[in-house]
Formats: C-alpha cells, sequence, structure tokens
C-alpha cells in the first residue's frame, strides 16, 4: 500500500474512533511479522527505565489508570454478594475524601467495566443500571475456549441478551499452534458476528502461545476478523500479561491501523497488581501507539487487587503517609 | 497526558563536591597532592554550562611524581599473590556498588549523559569491570603462567565513558599486576577523583593507581615519559595516531581504542520494529558519542522506505532534556566544540546533498544540545558517511544483496563495531565473519560485557579490552630474555671458533643460478635488474640476489591481498600444506644445510640442527592450524559470544638476519597457518636460506600468493611495506631504529605492529614457537548472538 494513502486512512479513522469491521484474510500478512525476542524483551526492560511520572503527574496518570480498569472477579465462588460489592466499588473507585483532596470530585472517576462471568451479567448489569458504567462477561468457555462451537455462540448471544456490551472471548489455542490462521480467523469472525453491537475483546491466551511469533499471528488475525480490543490473557494461564507480549501486541496494532486503518485497543489482563506496573502499562502505550491508547475506547487495563494499590498511592500523595490496603477495601 | 518533570536529586553529588571546595588536586602516591604546576582549569556542566569543579593541570613535575609513585609501587603490587590483589579488586568492586548512586548523579552532571544511562548501564558495568577481573587477577597465576606483568601502564581515556574507560583501562592492568598513571578527559575528570578517593577507601597500596588531570599536554607527558612500559589509549583516531609515532621504537607496549563509522545493517527479514529500537540504542544511545555507535544505517532497499518511516515516528517519540530527569532519552553534549563539530558537519551533509530530518519539537536552548538527526539520500562517498561525527547524527543508505551490504560495510577506514539484523540465522552468519570489525552484534547493539574483549580492526586501533585477550594487553612473556640472550652469544662464539673445513674446489664451475623475487606463486623478476651480491663470511662471492624495490613490495602487496581467501582454506587444509612444506623441506635438508653454512659460516652441526628446527616449527604450526580456537564468552546475554581468532589479513614480515632459515619459517608459518597472506623480507645477509624456499613452496601445493618473498635491503623495504595502507599488520625483527621506523610509519593505517630489536633465541621452541606468535598474526571478533524464540 502506498504510505501516502495509509496516512490518509489512518488520520480519517482516528477522527472517528468506532469499531473494527475487520478485513478479509491476507494470510500472507499474517505469515510475513516477524519478531526477535531477545531484541523485544530488551525494549520492554527500558520501558519501566526510560520514562516514569512523579508527583502529580503520577497522580494524574494514576486516576487515568482507574478509568482505564475492567474491573474483574472471576472467581469459582464468586456469588452476587462479592459481585455487587465490585459493582459499588466500579462506581466509586476512589474514596471521596481522596478526589476532593487531589480536587479531582468533578472528573467523574469510574472505571471502564465491570468485567465477570455470565452468570452474573444481569446481577452486575441492575447494579450497575443507570452508572453509564457497561458490563462486560467472559465468554465461549473462558478460560479453555475448548467447549463445543454452537454453545460458545450460543454463550455470546446469551450474555448480549442478559445485558453485557463487551464480551471478553478466549481463542482456540490450539488453532495457533498449529498455525492455523484460517481457523482462528474464521472462529474470531463468528464471534464477532455473535457479539452483533456488543464491543469484542479477543483473548489470545500468550501465556499458552510458545512463542512470541505466535502471539503477533495470532494478534494479526483476530485484528483481520473484527476484534475490537485485543487482550493478553484469562489470569488463568501461568503466565499472564508481561510487558514483551505487550510490545509485541502493540507493535501489531500500529501495523494493522498502518495496513487497513481501523484502530483497535488493547486490553493487558492478569498479574497486573500493582500502581507501578499500571503505570508502566500506560507509558507502552504512550510509547509505542499514542496518547489515543490513553483512553478507556482503545486500552483496558484487566484487574481488580490493583485498584487497593493505585489508591494506597494516590493517599500516599495526598498526604504524604504510607497508606495500608485495608484503608482501600476492594470487598 | 505528559510526563512532566522527573529529576533525580543532585544533593549528594554537590554535598561531595562541596566536601572538596569544588577544587581537586592530584591523586599520586595515595592521596591528595598539590599540583606543582600551580595551574588549575574549569569543568563545566554541559547541560547548564554551569562550572561545577576546578581540577589541576598536571605539569611535567606532576607526570614525573605520578610515574615514580606507580614505579616505587610496582615491585609490590606486582609481587603479591594474584589472591591478593582479586581481594583488592573485589573491594573497588563492592566500592564502587555502594556509591553508585554519587557516581552515577556526578557522572551526569560532568559529562551531560542521562542519568538513566550512567544509573543502569555505566556505573552497573564498572563494578562488573572490577569483578571480572578480580578474577582474573585470582586465576592469572595458572592461566597466564609464563606471562609477567608489563610494568607501569600510562592510561588515557575519553569523555564519553568517563567512569566505564576507567574501570576498562584500570581493572585489567591492576589485575595484572601493573601500577597505573591514569589521565581521565579534560572535559570530565570528576569520577576518575572520585573513584581515586574509593580506591584509597578501599586500602589500595600507594601508588598502585596515581590519577592526575589535565589536556592534551598532560597526555603527551606521559606518552613521552621514559619510566612508562605501557600505553592504553582510548579516544579519536587522531590523536591515536599521534601516540603511535610519538611511542615508535621506544619499546612501550601499546593499545589503542579509536574511532569508526560503524554499520548497522537491516535485512529485508529483519523485525523492523526492533530494528527502529535497535538504531535507537545505536546512534542515539550517550547522545551518538560513542567511539561504535551504529551511525551508518545500511538498509535492504525493499523495506528501506518503511523503516525511515518508522523511525522518524519513533524519533518524535524521543526526549531530550536535562540529563538528570529520569524520563529522558538524550542529554546534553559534553561540551561547545563538540556542538560545533556536529553542527558543521551536518551543515556539510546537506550542502553536499543529502535529506536531513529532525523531529517536530525542540531542544532545551539553555546548555548544550542537540536533536537526533537522520540523514537520507547519502552516497556513499558523502563526507557524513565518511567522518566519524560523534553525534545524534545517523546516515541512512540502501543496498541491494548481502554481498553489497558487506561491501558498504567495509568501506571506511575503521572497523570497529557492526550490527546485523536479520531473521536468517545463515545470512548473519554468513555476514558476520566478512565485515571488518572487533565486535558484531546479531540482532542487538551496543551491548558490551566484561567476559567479552572490545576493540577494533584497522584504524579502529588494536588490542582487546575485557576477557582473556583483553589481558594479553597488560602482560609480556615471562622470558628469561637475559639467558635468551646469552645462549645466542654463546653458541655464536662456538660457531666462530669451530674449524672451519675448507670448500673443496671442483674441476666444474656450479651453474650459476638467478634468484628472482617470489611473488604470486612465480619466481618474478625484480621491476629493476639490479643484482644485490650475496657473499660469504670468508667474503667469497656465493649468489647475487635481486635488489627489491617500491614495486616489488606494491606488487607483491596485491598478490598478497588477491590470495585472500586463504582465510577461507579450513584449518585442515592450511595444515596439510604446512606439513607438505615441512616435508618437501626435509627431503632438502642437507642442501639446505649446505647453504646455511656457507652464508654464516655457522659450521655443518649448527645449520644441520637449524634445518631440522625449521621442519619441526613448521610441524608445530601445521598442529595448531585446526587448533587454534576462540572462545565462547558467558557474557550477560541470554545468547552465545563468539569470540573468534580471525586472521589480520596482509601481513608484511622481516626476518631476522640470525638463523636465517628458522628465523623465517619461525615467522611465516604461524602467520599463514591462521590464514593470513604475508609478504616476507628475508635476512637481508642471509637471503638465499628464504630465496632457495621458493622451489620448496612451488612444490607443496601454496596456492599463488599466500607467501611472496621479496629479497633486498631489509630495512628500507620494511618502510615501504610500513607505509603500506594495503597491509593490515608489520612484523619486523631488527634493529632499533628500523623498528621505530616501522611503527612510525605504521600510523598511516594504524596497522599492528610486532617490532622486535631483541635477541630471541630461535631455537629455543619456548622462544621460538607457540601462542605468543599466533595471538600476534590473529585478531580477535566477538560476535554477540542473542538467541530466544
Amino acid at each position: 500500500m502506498e504510505t501516502k494513502q495509509k496516512y490518509e486512512r489512518a488520520l480519517r479513522v482516528s477522527a472517528q474512533p468506532g469499531r473494527n469491521p475487520g478485513v478479509p484474510l491476507d494470510l500472507d500478512w499474517v505469515r510475513a511479522v516477524r519478531v526477535n525476542r531477545s531484541a523485544v524483551e530488551r525494549r520492554a526492560a527500558t520501558i519501566p527505565t526510560r520514562r516514569t511520572v512523579k508527583k502529580e503527574w503520577q497522580a494524574a496518570w494514576l486516576l487515568r489508570a482507574v478509568t482505564c480498569i475492567d474491573l474483574t472477579t472471576l472467581q469459582s465462588d464468586d456469588t452476587p454478594t462479592n459481585v455487587l460489592r465490585l459493582c459499588a466499588k466500579a462506581k466509586q473507585p476512589v474514596r471521596r475524601d481522596l478526589l476532593e483532596a487531589l480536587g479531582a470530585t468533578e472528573l467523574g472517576i469510574v472505571v471502564a467495566a465491570v468485567c465477570v462471568y455470565h452468570r452474573y451479567v444481569p446481577t452486575a448489569v441492575a447494579a450497575l443500571a443507570g452508572s453509564g458504567l457497561p458490563v462486560a462477561a467472559v465468554s465461549t468457555g473462558f478460560p479453555a475456549g475448548l467447549n463445543p462451537f454452537p454453545q460458545r455462540l450460543e454463550e455470546i448471544r446469551a450474555s448480549v441478551e442478559a445485558g453485557a456490551q463487551e464480551i471478553d472471548v478466549v481463542i482456540t489455542r490450539a488453532h495457533a499452534l498449529a498455525g492455523d490462521w484460517e481457523a482462528l480467523y474464521r472462529e474470531v469472525k463468528a464471534f464477532r458476528e455473535a457479539c452483533g453491537d456488543a464491543h469484542l475483546k479477543v483473548i489470545l491466551g500468550t501465556g499458552d502461545l510458545a512463542t512470541l511469533t505466535n502471539v503477533a499471528r495470532a494478534s494479526r488475525a483476530a485484528m483481520m476478523a473484527g476484534a475490537d480490543f485485543i487482550k493478553t490473557s484469562t489470569g488463568k494461564e501461568a503466565v499472564n500479561a508481561t510487558l514483551p507480549v505487550g510490545v509485541v501486541m502493540t507493535r501489531q496494532i500500529r501495523e494493522y491501523l498502518d495496513e487497513t486503518g481501523h484502530a483497535v485497543g488493547f486490553k493487558p489482563a492478569g498479574g497486573i497488581r500493582s500502581a507501578k506496573g499500571a503505570l508502566e502499562w500506560l507509558i507502552l502505550m504512550k510509547e509505542e501507539l499514542g496518547d489515543e491508547w490513553l483512553r478507556a475506547a482503545r486500552f483496558r487495563l484487566g484487574a481488580s487487587a490493583l485498584l487497593t494499590d493505585i489508591e494506597r498511592q494516590l493517599e500516599h500523595f495526598v498526604t504524604g503517609r504510607y497508606s495500608a490496603a485495608h484503608r482501600h477495601p476492594m470487598v | 497526558m505528559a510526563y512532566g518533570p522527573a529529576p533525580e536529586s543532585d544533593k549528594q553529588a554537590r554535598d561531595w563536591l562541596a566536601k572538596h571546595g569544588a577544587e581537586f588536586e592530584l591523586f599520586a602516591g595515595g592521596s591528595w597532592v598539590k599540583p606543582a604546576s600551580g595551574e588549575w582549569f574549569d569543568v563545566i556542566n554541559p547541560a547548564t554550562t554551569q562550572r561545577i569543579a576546578r581540577v589541576p593541570q598536571a605539569g611535567k613535575a606532576d607526570v614525573d611524581a605520578a610515574v615514580a609513585a606507580a614505579r616505587a609501587a610496582f615491585p609490590g603490587w606486582s609481587g603479591l599473590p594474584g589472591h591478593a590483589r582479586a581481594r583488592y579488586l573485589y573491594a573497588l568492586a563492592r566500592e564502587v556498588q555502594r556509591h553508585a548512586r554519587l557516581l552515577a548523579v556526578l557522572e551526569s552532571m560532568d559529562n551531560g549523559k542521562s542519568i538513566r544511562e550512567t544509573r543502569d548501564l555505566d556505573i552497573p558495568l564498572v563494578a562488573r569491570h572490577f569483578y571480572h577481573h578480580a578474577g582474573w587477577a585470582q586465576l592469572q597465576e595458572s592461566e597466564f603462567a609464563g606471562a609477567q606483568p608489563v610494568g607501569v601502564v600510562g592510561q588515557i581515556i575519553p569523555w564519553n565513558f568517563p567512569l566505564l574507560m576507567v574501570a576498562w583501562k584500570v581493572a585489567p592492568a591492576l589485575a595484572a599486576g601493573n601500577t597505573v598513571v591514569l589521565k581521565p578527559a579534560e572535559f570530565t575528570p570528576l569520577t576518575a577523583l572520585a573513584f581515586a578517593e574509593i580506591v584509597a577507601e578501599a586500602g589500595l597500596p600507594p601508588g598502585v593507581l596515581n590519577v592526575i588531570t589535565g589536556d592534551g599536554r598532560t597526555g603527551a607527558l606521559l606518552v613521552d615519559h621514559p619510566d612508562v612500559d605501557k600505553i592504553a589509549f582510548t579516544g579519536s583516531t587522531e590523536v591515536g595516531r599521534v601516540i603511535r609515532k610519538a611511542t615508535a621504537g621506544s619499546g612501550k607496549k601499546l593499545s589503542l581504542e579509536l574511532g569508526g563509522k560503524s554499520p548497522f545493517i537491516v535485512f529485508d527479514d529483519a523485525d523492523l520494529d526492533s530494528v527502529v529500537e535497535g538504531v535507537v540504542d545505536a546512534i542515539w544511545f550517550n547522545q551518538g558519542q560513542v567511539c561504535c555507535a551504529g551511525s551508518r544505517l545500511l538498509v535492504h532497499e525493499g523495506v528501506a522506505e518503511r523503516l525511515v518511516a518508522k523511525l522518524r515516528a519513533r524519533m518524535e517519540k524521543l526526549r531530550v532534556g536535562p540529563p538528570l530527569d529520569k524520563a529522558i532519552d538524550m542529554g546534553a553534549i559534553v561540551a561547545p566544540v563538540q556542538l560545533e563539530r556536529i553542527r558543521g558537519l551536518v551543515t556539510k551533509g546537506v550542502e553536499e546533498g543529502a535529506t536531513m530530518w529532525q523531529p517536530s519539537w525542540a531542544c532545551p536552548t539553555e546548555g548544550y544540545f542537540y536533536p537526533p538527526t537522520l540523514f537520507t539520500d547519502v552516497s556513499p562517498a558523502a563526507t557524513i558517511a565518511q567522518v566519524e561525527i560523534f553525534g545524534p547524527v545517523l546516515v541512512a543508505m540502501s543496498f541491494r544483496t548481502p554481498k553489497e551490504a558487506v561491501e558498504l560495510a567495509n568501506n571506511t577506514p575503521y572497523g570497529l563495531a557492526a550490527s546485523v539484523w536479520t531473521e536468517n540465522i545463515n545470512l548473519a552468519l554468513d555476514v558476520a565473519p566478512k565485515i571488518k570489525a572487533g565486535v558484531v552484534w546479531i540482532n542487538c547493539t551496543n551491548v558490551f560485557d566484561a567476559a567479552s574483549g572490545f576493540g577494533g580492526y584497522r584504524e579502529s586501533g588494536f588490542g582487546r579490552e575485557g576477557g582473556r585477550e583483553g589481558m594479553w594487553e597488560y602482560l609480556k612473556p615471562k622470558r628469561d630474555a637475559g639467558s635468551g640472550m646469552r645462549d645466542a652469544k654463546r653458541r655464536a662464539k662456538v660457531a666462530r671458533e669451530e674449524k672451519r673445513i675448507p670448500h673443496p674446489a671442483s674441476p666444474i664451475p656450479p651453474i650459476d643460478r638467478t634468484y628472482k623475487m617470489f611473488i604470486g606463486g612465480t619466481q618474478a623478476r625484480p621491476d629493476a635488474p639490479y643484482p644485490r651480491a650475496i657473499v660469504a663470511p670468508d667474503g667469497r662471492r656465493l649468489a647475487e640476489v635481486g635488489e627489491g624495490n617500491r614495486k616489488d613490495i606494491r606488487n607483491a602487496v596485491e598478490a598478497a591481498r588477491a590470495a585472500e581467501g586463504w582465510a577461507h582454506a579450513t584449518g585442515h587444509t592450511r595444515g596439510q600444506i604446512l606439513y607438505y612444506i615441512a616435508e618437501n623441506l626435509a627431503t632438502r635438508t642437507d642442501e639446505f644445510a649446505a647453504r646455511i653454512d656457507a652464508m654464516t659460516g655457522c659450521g655443518p652441526e649448527r645449520a644441520r640442527a637449524e634445518v631440522d628446527a625449521a621442519v619441526s616449527r613448521l610441524f608445530t604450526y601445521a598442529s595448531w592450524a585446526d587448533k587454534y580456537d576462540g572462545q565462547v564468552h558467558p557474557t550477560t546475554i541470554r545468547g552465545v559470544t563468539l569470540a573468534m581468532n580471525e586472521p589480520i589479513g596482509v601481513l608484511g614480515i622481516a626476518a631476522p638476519e640470525e638463523l636465517p632459515l628458522l628465523g623465517f619459517v619461525s615467522l611465516v608459518a604461524p602467520a599463514i597457518a591462521v590464514g593470513n597472506t604475508v609478504v616476507a623480507i628475508p635476512s637481508e645477509a642471509h637471503p638465499l636460506a628464504a630465496t632457495e624456499l621458493y622451489s620448496v613452496l612451488e612444490t607443496s601445493d601454496v596456492p599463488a600468493g599466500v607467501i611472496n618473498i621479496v629479497t633486498g635491503s631489509k630495512d628500507e623495504l620494511s618502510k615501504v611495506l610500513a607505509d603500506h595502507l594495503d597491509v593490515d599488520a608489520m612484523w619486523y625483527f631488527g634493529n632499533q631504529a628500523a623498528a621505530a621506523e616501522v611503527e612510525r610509519a605504521s600510523a598511516g593505517n594504524m596497522k599492528r605492529t610486532w617490532a622486535a630489536w631483541h635477541t630471541r633465541d630461535w631455537l629455543d621452541p619456548r622462544q621460538g614457537e607457540g601462542r605468543e606468535f599466533l595471538r600476534e598474526a590473529t585478531q580477535v571478533k566477538n560476535i554477540w548472538i542473542p538467541y530466544g524464540e
């Protein structure tokens, strides 16, 4: 594609953020990707050392991080009780006295979404009614994604029916491991159709994909099939969101934007527990993709305990005293 | 969402400066000493243009005192067991780590480089270097048996990595048992002075390390000092050349780490996004003030446009600003003079027609800052493509084929480092050995570790820093030179006293023989038909050989260059040919012995012993040909760092006068065993042993041009070889005056020299053969290959 055309397309699209309609599968493009693991790891290692934010800038960045959180509970012992508490926290993620001290009460700080299993979609939808906060449902046989295909599509439709506005699906990792990008593309495309108007986040399960090259190729196939977000992990794999994986996926988002003009969002999930870690992800987004990826429309942090640590850091900034977790309860 | 300021505190560093009244003295003999010169100069923080300290300009008396202190400390320090020196070096490593933040901040203030780099790269590498060399001190007696420290070492270091260069110089020198007089660069003396203080705290014996500050005049005093045994210099090729000339004939050991214009080669199957970060690490690291900076971007034409677009996007995101800000990529240029140089060369680049691009943002106006700069549409002959800019300026060119990439990479007088980016291991490992550079980074760049040698080919200097290869720069053979000389003298005396057997008169005259030159595998008529008479000790005329001249040398060098393929022959093949030479020589033992006896009058037994020793020596190097392995260094990457012993290229050799056959063979055989091609000048007085070798070589399958022999005036021809810009190294064995001339002339292309005028007992295998010769015949290339999918 001509570089000029690409830029024009990129400009046109960034002016109208919306969904990724997907494009026909281009297998050559999927396979052409080259990822040098050592070089990627070197880049990832310097993301936290080349940039940092301090004092009021850090407080501002942390508040922004809060607005990008998909506040999540995906435990086998979830009950309506803890889901309801989570929803309450989603609406008021930062203690009011802290927001006042920060002069941020008017900013309407809430998290980006609440993410639950299908069973608790109605609970969360009811709890969040009127807040404008969307409910996201993990779906398609989360976390392994090995349920029968029709059931996985049915699960998506059921969650949408129940009021979920965002669907986090898992891919069949076997497709990626076998290099069957056509199968992966068809699968995600079907998920996308089943979503209807709900936004589609595609979890690659990067900890299962063995190589960064597979991560890059799976990212490309998923975006071509119409993923609105690509997401690292379920939180259930042995290795979850890591910066090297983030570097690879964000670079693929950039490539896809250059090639097609469609902007895709990114969601790291799993293992993000510290405020410092959240800032590193934000820095990665700013450096590799740009400021437009520092908003919930294009960036989510899949997390729960993270919020506690962010609040603690905010309290420290406000009071100058180190805080304790029990002062910022999640549950 | 902006980053906002993230300043590192400079309080501790300011306190430290204040403690010294922001004015320093010289560090010699274990304490601070007032400079006899009575002169001081200002040290400026380039990011603020403010004076932060004053340091002395050491004069002659100061240099003398520092050298005397080092000399006085040498017997004690070199006499310590390795384990004791290891403890000291270990302590230095720990001290550096304990003072890490002070040193990092001070370095940033003094040099203008970012605190991120000093904190994450410079200072950790300094500590690592001392730890690594504590190990060499511990192992020296076992691993370098037969070697001894050189003595008092003068070290002159640059301003781009001030403390790291202290470590690279001081650690191996002290580990090996030398004592040191160190002169930091005048722009950046502070961390070296802080280090001196640390050294004193660590209890290093007085005089082992002395630090004197000053500009080039102080450096020159150190270089010229008669009681300095070795000079180690890192800096510009220009100054390196001056030092090479100044030390010529002095017997001072010399290692030079000089400039570069290193290629950064990108093939079309590379991970281009990672390449972009590689470029950032290559040329926008330390404001591009890096001798091994990947400053020439060579890109396959198929991906050039894409890569340049990506680079420009990345450059927009780089941040230039106060070096003590923790979130900037580039700090200040070290000094106004350097800033002017960069500006001047960039202007020149634009004038010469290249396209310049800089990011849209502006640099701070206070302080000496320069933005990252990219030139495209650059022709390889353009000034900015040839000259070392030493600033954040990248020049990009495209290539069509791997062969063309290698040619473009090598079309420079330098040879320090190279970076090669491809996901194809076959391509990477094919290209790496073809690049004339001491360090080749595959899919990475500017990676350093104490376990790996660093240093250049060609005009980037010689010698290595780091690793086992670096230790040799601070050692010399523990040869009992006295006894060697005594043996040689005794033998000469015996030879003279042996009763001469008169040659029986023959009724018919011998067939007249004409000795030509041996060039390109054939016996070539000398350029000028003037014969040189070779006479026996009794005055009898033995033969006439050709009087070689400049043109014969020129032709021989061309033949040797054309035979470079020899370097790619397998070790097995080279070994087989050396065995074959030995075999063919052995069958003519009587004839060679008679010739030697006739020329030298050494007596038939000694002559025969010499031929036997020559045959044995050929066997030695035939054996070595497939055994002089490189190493795999355990560095800090996930991957391998291959230290490959590579031939130097075209080697000029002037053989010793004594033992005309053995001396000649002892030098030529190791040179060709490892893949060099040679132009050899035999003993001037007794060249017939070498000229008789022509027919031996012709019958031994030696490829044309691998060995070329030019007879004539040894010293004159040696000068021509030393001057020749296409000769890569020169060995001279003869008198001191001519050796000095060879060393001086070698500065033309900074070729490596091995010039010796002390007697060596060639018949003694401990002196006449072995690793010492193989090391001189090779240069170590370190190839870094990270792996992992």
